[in-house]
């Protein structure tokens, strides 16, 4: 219930903000951002080395001690939402996309099918007091069908959001983004989404990915994805570096004078629901 | 003659168009962007391997076949500048710094006395029509000095323009800045100098560079220094990545809709002979997405 209140809280600070878009200046960033450390999950898996579990949870545990506020332990691919990991999770993603055919092809049905689906994930989680992430894939461009409009991002992005995910992860899938296309698509979802319920997540395939956060940032999103050591690659370029670096990321932000460590306990208080130490 | 007309012209477009700078807009930037590529001298000296100097001219040709409208050809660290070089080269660069202890240590001599330096350059120069660009080290840190006020960048850039250097050439050396001390030095130096006469020369050492170019030319500045496949080390950073790499540079002013005349492709051709030649891999992350090996 308290997760729940915290989203809530969360969305009406975004709406009591809004912000004029098209004269942001260079010089404008959020005082905080909040990075959301995808190494473990979104790095590893396009790694093409398996390491054993332990060896994951060791990397976890030394994330979490450098003052990560969020860190992904993994992800489920299997359509069907297994209650029994609730149980353990603190909080689970889901993934929809702003390409038809990549939605098709990676998680095997339409856009307007898959938020269906979420829809339902998210009447269960709420029922558990679990809080749901959204991700948006392609938002900068799509392997299979290019260009993609920043109307088309807007429109996935506020129906996920209408369904109850707390937040928006919106990914540069293949790294073609850059800070133009990031500002057009950025204000495109800002009419329908508010500015504190949006994060970015790009890849580094073609070497933009800090400079379209850059961009983001100064757009007033304050949430980041990145991956420590820029683990992961990319499936449709072979060779390709993954995801933006959290140490680049933190460099940056640190020289920008803007704050990233853990924030205080009260910030993400969960109901417990195991015995985990963390 | 006709070079010094040219780069009085430069100097007088910058002065007709000041920029408000502080509320310089997200979504503004130069509708065209001269890139200067200064693999063949920056990234070569600084990498380990040398090659032989036909292969340097090769570089230089498919360099030239991509578009690249300024190509720096190579270097002279001989105090005494030599007349009969002149014959042959069509511009050329000094180099000054925004630190004292960098100056001393790099050519021994104090910035004013750098400067002075400069000016008997200067004067040779415009006897026999060369234009004069000037480099200024060390503009968003040094390591040995640490930070480094952007007023220090702003006297030191106006003290080389004012003995007659047509563009500035304001060097993040060791690669520490970000985009918020970018924004501050170049707020500094905009006051004494314009920003048409202005380029940004930004090392990747920490993976800033592409961010803190970015940001420049939200300022306004409209020139660029980068080196293909992203050659060069640092020496204060042991195993460190050199300067912006030309084709990431070139990929993101092509997504901004900003012309450079340059051809990618070709670019990536110009890339990949370079680090087949020296055995290394290419730092650029759009030759690493292309490589088909």
């Amino acid at each position: 219930m308290a997760t729940v209140k915290k989203a809530l809280l969360w969305r009406l600070v975004g709406l009591a903000s809004p912000r004029a878009v098209s004269t942001s200046s260079v010089g404008t960033f959020p005082k905080r951002v909040k990075i959301v450390e995808v190494g473990p999950r979104d790095g590893l898996q396009n790694e093409k080395n398996i390491i054993p579990t332990p060896m994951k949870i060791k990397l976890i545990d030394m994330l979490s001690e450098a003052g990560l506020p969020v860190i992904e332990a993994t992800s489920f691919v299997s359509p069907k939402w297994v209650p029994q990991v609730a149980a353990g999770a603190k909080e689970v993603a889901v993934f929809g996309a702003a390409s038809e055919l990549f939605s098709k092809k990676n998680i095997n049905c339409s856009i307007d099918e898959s938020v269906q689906r979420f829809d339902e994930i998210l009447k269960a989680a709420r029922a558990a007091s679990i809080p749901v992430r959204g991700y948006v894939s392609c938002v900068l461009g799509c392997p299979y069908e290019g260009k993609i409009a920043p109307a088309k991002v807007a429109e996935v992005a506020k129906k996920m959001y209408s369904v109850g995910c707390y937040e928006i992860s919106l990914g540069d899938t293949i790294g073609v983004g850059t800070p133009g296309t990031m500002k057009d698509m950025l204000s495109a979802v800002m009419h329908e989404v508010p500015v504190a319920a949006l994060a970015v997540h790009c890849h580094d395939t073609y070497g933009q990915a800090l400079a379209n956060t850059l961009m983001a940032l100064q757009m007033g999103v304050s949430v980041v994805d990145s991956s420590v050591a820029g683990l992961g690659g990319c499936p449709y370029a072979h060779g390709a570096s993954g995801n933006l670096a959290t140490e680049d990321l933190v460099y940056m932000l640190a020289g920008l004078g803007v704050h990233t460590v853990m924030p205080p306990a009260s910030w993400w208080q969960q109901p417990r629901t195991d015995q985990s130490s963390a």
